[in-house]
């Protein structure tokens, strides 16, 4: 096949790639934080903060972005009928490596879609977290090849699939209805988030396209290296370009623009180079054997993949642990307990990555 | 003909395997059970990539994959 035709093989996923990294950029200019569009990690740790679980004032907001990638997933899942509940595949290991990549996320301050848009606006320590996701993938590859899974899953009842998609759909509930006991920024990142039906329609559509091109922001470079395949890294790729291109239309780096290139005085951002570069290696580690980005599990839960669903629970629960235990870096650099969480979360992922090996 | 069973596995457990069995078994057909689009996808695009003929099948709710070498 020529360069053209293994190009147009991937078409889908580049388009797709393409729309998602321009309501990416936009969804910034229609009042999403700088720089952060889109970001699982952070989106899932405002919603870990308007339920209470942490209590970090400026990042508390229950973001329907969440919501719209596993329903759009589900939407996707049943009209292509690939609605498979499945599960038991060591959930509570998923659940611990999802409290750590959730942690090696709010250290970087990003997850890898993030990153990409990071790099997007011109924040090159992007480059430094690219570095350190690539040599955490590195090592979990270095695991499967010597046979780490985490087992088989079962078929499970359409009950058990359903529960993500239904917690999705009672989060969205508490969105709109707004009742009292939730926790809303008043200043910070948490204050700043589209329209409600804006952010749902977006992560509708990015939950819809994603499962139907199986886009995985952490797979992709994996595949690169594990079996030289291109077909996800052209999804993240375009994702770049998309961003990147419609950030300077909108004028987002002009005069009186948001962004500028360089490491310094990033948005929601800091310059830690051996942190943002270990945050993100214990993210790429995890998230490699978790099997995928965190985006790739909100819509797996969709699909009914409860072992998907568990490491959501566990992105939750880890950006409770992240914010409550001060390990949760800042635009001022990392917190108390951010090298002793990381450092135990890659030896976690080690143990894991030799002990779990079964045939 | 050498069969490799990826029923049960999420993702990449079906590539690592396939590429595992394609490793030890230079230039023989291989048959790949599995459970998902998605496995069937990414071994499709594995096979195709390692000098393979892929064919695929339904057999029940699973699939079953025929890797045959190219000359």
């Amino acid at each position: 096949m020529n360069f053209f035709s293994r190009l147009m093989s991937k078409k889908w996923i580049i388009l797709f790639g393409l729309a998602f990294g321009i309501l990416g950029a936009l969804a910034v200019n229609w009042g999403n934080p700088a720089n952060m569009g889109i970001c699982v990690a952070c989106f899932l740790r405002d919603i870990s903060g308007a339920l209470g679980f942490h209590r970090a004032g400026i990042v508390q907001y229950l973001r329907p972005e969440i919501m719209g990638f596993t329903l759009g997933g589900l939407v996707a899942a049943l009209a292509f009928r690939e609605w498979r509940p499945r599960g038991g595949s060591s959930p509570i290991i998923r659940f611990v490596l999802a409290v750590f990549v959730m942690i090696g996320a709010l250290v970087f301050l990003g997850c890898p879609v993030r990153m990409i848009l990071r790099l997007a606006g011109g924040d090159l320590n992007g480059l430094t977290a690219l570095a350190g996701l690539v040599f955490g993938v590195l090592i979990g590859i270095y695991f499967l090849k010597r046979g780490f899974n985490l087992g088989k899953a079962q078929p499970m009842s359409h009950t058990a699939g359903a529960i993500t998609p239904a917690i999705m759909v009672f989060l969205l509930v508490l969105a709109i209805a707004a009742p009292a006991f939730l926790f809303q920024s008043e200043s910070g990142p948490g204050s700043l988030f589209m329209p409600l039906a804006l952010a749902l329609g977006i992560g509708l559509f990015v939950g819809f396209g994603a499962q139907r091109t199986r886009f995985c922001s952490v797979g992709a470079w994996r595949d690169v290296f594990m079996v030289k395949d291109f077909y996800l890294i052209s999804g993240v790729i375009a994702l770049f370009v998309g961003a990147l291109i419609t950030n300077y239309i909108a004028g987002n780096f002009g005069v009186e623009g948001i962004y500028h290139w360089g490491f310094d005085s990033q948005p929601v951002a800091h310059t830690d180079h051996l942190w943002n570069f270990l945050g993100m290696a214990l993210l790429g580690l995890a998230a490699t054997q978790l099997g995928g980005c965190p985006l790739r599990n909100l819509v797996l839960a969709g699909e009914g993949d409860t072992d998907a669903g568990v490491t959501v629970l566990g992105y939750i629960a880890g950006a409770a642990v992240a914010h409550n235990f001060a390990i949760s870096a800042s635009g001022s650099g990392i917190n108390d307990w951010s090298i002793a969480a990381v450092i135990i979360g890659l030896a976690f992922c080690v143990i894991i990555g030799f002990t779990m090996q079964k045939a | 003909m050498i069969e490799i069973d990826c029923r049960g596995y999420s993702c990449p457990i079906p590539v690592v395997k396939t590429k595992k069995g394609i490793e030890e078994n230079p230039g023989k057909d291989l048959k790949v059970i599995l459970d998902t689009q998605t496995a069937v996808e990414n071994v499709k695009r594995l096979g195709g990539n390692s000098g393979y003929d892929v064919s695929v099948s339904r057999d029940g709710d699973d699939y079953v994959l025929t890797l045959k070498p190219l000359k």
